[in-house]
């Protein structure tokens, strides 16, 4: 699935947050007190490419870091090692340069300013970059606004007078609005009701067709990567368990995590069904697990998934998966 | 089947406005036995939740319930006092909240309030309350049931916490349980221990139980039978597999085809056109009539809830043929 030359390139990205300590705790570590530094591996050297054209689904469950990557690969939080690379530029935010990545976000009324016409809120970054001129800039938003299946007469509107699936679009209208290479949403549907994000996946996958765009599309819902997706990326704690094209996949997930997450998902055809769960919830990424981040919770875990920490590799042409059951 | 737990009778419940009253739910109709499972489902505004906080009487001015009847164990809750209702709310009847800080206090430790619940209700010990909390946690899969009850909530995890929640509504073993979208904001992998539990709960206690949520996915693996609301009406209802897999209201159709999971991996969802009505400004007769397909000039009378001999019940001029349909 992956040509000869990605789109984006994902490589070894590992962002750590740290907390530093007060006056207080240092003067405590320095009197022989056990308090130190925290730090939280949210993303841990992650690499995947997105090749031109492709989707692809970021899945994992709440704290697994797949926002925080997210934010990295749209230059929001510089990586703490390893680079991003958009079509072999290193992708970072620069004053006065155009941002080539765009980023859609679960809440779009928490990225909208509310005294801000919505109009004037999509006009601003291309007037800023140039890519319109002020005189310009009502015809381009009226464009947009008709691109997302909003009336252009929305413009002159605020942001708290839009229901959730327009704020939605506008949201979409507004990353769209400089002419993004790649955009990464970010649970850009999870907030809708199921008839409304029927419309706005409708939304996404008409805009790829008649752009050309590539998408990260970031989900906690299976069922949405599976619909939207070429290609997906499962993470557990901060690192990537297994990556595939959707079809095999789904079918037939090979990492103990991704069988488990796949089990787990409430479907329609099954029927009065006996749920069998696996067991605990995601460790604190404070505190993760020595070795395998998920061989706590695994039902197949031995002695060497509790010390050794296993590798991404491919397990068939284009599947990669991190466990040590394919060594057997 | 027993004789219904809970019998709710052309239930209207209103809140004044500026634009007058709107009525969040619109003369619903339903009842529960004991041990059954049924799923309220709808979209943000059908009224599914104020449904459920009629049934416990948490409906605060400006909103009243106008009309209709809820009956519960022979007992009418409309009209009744407080004295009544909370006496039943937290012992016969329990309700669980999507976020599980609106039943737990941020400042009290968890013993203090599980205990509150039980002395509430009941002339125990303290000790005799407390091996009952220890015991209540236990049943809903928290580990050193002892030691967490000296916590706070701050101290748990999301899904601990509602496990809490459910704990709570557990104590006095009620024989109603409300669910509010209880594992809407938890992971899947959480959300699947919760359900496994509150199903094994439900079957071993013989609880009836009203599961609110906008998840038909959720409903297909634990209802016993569904109710689907449309701006305040119910629209449908029925056992479970029967309103899944044959849909008779044109809105049941349309919120199944647009689940991606019923659609061909890249092609376009099939959607429902256009939004929901805003309460204030419904169509006149059939509320779903302005996004139907086939809508016609006699859906703008009132449609009653028709029964049907085979158990089911559909609001609509022209349902859809059972069995018909993708």
């Amino acid at each position: 699935m992956t040509a000869a030359a990605p789109l984006l390139s994902v490589r070894a990205v590992s962002r750590r947050f740290v907390r530093r300590l007060d006056v207080i705790e240092k003067f405590a570590a320095r009197l022989g007190s056990s308090v130190r530094e925290q730090v939280v591996h949210a993303v841990d050297r992650v690499s995947f490419d997105v090749a031109d054209g492709e989707v692809v689904g970021l899945v994992g469950e709440s704290g697994c870091g797949k926002s925080t990557l997210g934010r990295v690969i749209a230059g929001l939080h510089p990586p703490t090692e390893g680079e991003v690379l958009l079509a072999g530029e290193r992708v970072a935010l620069e004053p006065g340069r155009r941002p080539p990545i765009q980023m859609i976000f679960q809440d779009p009324f928490a990225s909208l300013n509310p005294r801000m016409r919505v109009g004037d809120a999509i006009a601003e970054a291309p007037v800023a970059h140039g890519l319109v001129s002020r005189a310009d800039a009502q015809e381009h938003v009226a464009a947009l606004l008709r691109q997302v299946g909003l009336d252009p007469a929305y413009a002159r509107r605020y942001p708290h007078q839009f229901s959730g699936g327009q704020r939605a679009r506008i949201g979409i209208a507004r990353a769209l609005a400089v002419q993004p290479r790649f955009l990464v949403c970010d649970e850009a549907v999870a907030a809708l009701d199921v008839s409304i994000q029927a419309q706005v996946l409708n939304l996404f996958m008409g805009l790829r067709e008649t752009l050309g765009l590539t998408y990260l599309f970031i989900s906690h819902d299976l069922g949405v990567v599976r619909h939207l997706a070429d290609r997906v990326v499962i993470m557990y704690l901060g690192r990537v368990v297994e990556v595939g094209p959707i079809g095999p996949l789904y079918d037939a997930p090979n990492h103990p995590y991704t069988q488990a997450l796949l089990a787990e998902v409430p479907r329609l055809d099954r029927r009065g069904r006996r749920y069998q769960p696996i067991r605990g919830e995601i460790p604190s990424p404070l505190d993760p697990p020595p070795g395998c981040h998920f061989h706590p919770r695994c039902p197949h875990a031995t002695a060497r998934c509790r010390t050794e920490a296993p590798a991404l590799r491919e397990v068939a042409p284009g599947r990669m998966s991190a466990c040590h059951l394919n060594d057997a | 089947m027993s004789a219904p737990l809970l019998a709710v009778t052309d239930l209207v419940t209103e809140f004044a406005t500026r634009d007058g009253a709107l009525r969040a739910v619109d003369g619903a109709s339903f009842s529960v036995a004991p041990g059954e499972v049924l799923g309220l489902v709808g979209e943000s505004g059908s009224g599914k939740s104020v449904t459920g906080f009629s049934i416990l009487g948490l409906i605060d001015p400006p909103g009243r319930i106008a009309s209709g009847s809820i009956r519960f164990d022979g007992r009418e809750l409309v009209g009744a006092d407080d004295e009544t209702l909370r006496a039943l709310r937290g012992n016969r009847i329990a309700m669980i909240f999507q976020d599980p800080m609106m039943t737990l206090n941020p400042v009290l430790r968890v013993d203090t309030q599980m205990i509150e619940t039980v002395l509430a209700h009941e002339r125990v010990s303290r000790r005799a309350a407390r091996d009952r909390c220890v015991d209540a946690l236990t049943r809903v899969g928290i580990a050193s049931a002892g030691e967490r009850l000296e916590q706070y909530p701050h101290q748990f995890s999301g899904g601990m916490r509602q496990r809490v929640a459910i704990a709570i509504a557990l104590l006095n073993r009620p024989a109603l349980i409300v669910a509010d979208e209880p594992t809407t904001a938890l992971d899947v992998t959480v959300q699947g221990q919760i359900l496994f539990e509150m199903q094994a709960l439900v079957r071993e206690a013989g609880t009836a139980l009203i599961w609110i949520t906008h998840d038909l996915a959720v409903i297909a693996g634990l209802a016993d039978r569904i109710a689907v609301m449309y701006a305040g009406r119910i629209v449908e209802q029925g056992p479970v597999a029967a309103v899944l897999d044959s849909p008779l209201h044109p809105y049941t159709r349309g919120l199944l085809d647009s689940v991606p999971a019923n659609n061909a991996p890249g092609r376009p969802l099939r959607q429902i056109p256009g939004m929901t009505p805003s309460l204030a400004r419904l169509p006149s007769g059939c509320a779903f009539r302005s996004r139907c397909g086939q809508a016609g000039p006699d859906c703008a009378a009132p449609v009653p809830l028709a029964a049907r001999t085979d158990g089911r019940e559909v609001r609509c001029v022209r349902p859809l043929a059972a069995g018909a349909g993708a």
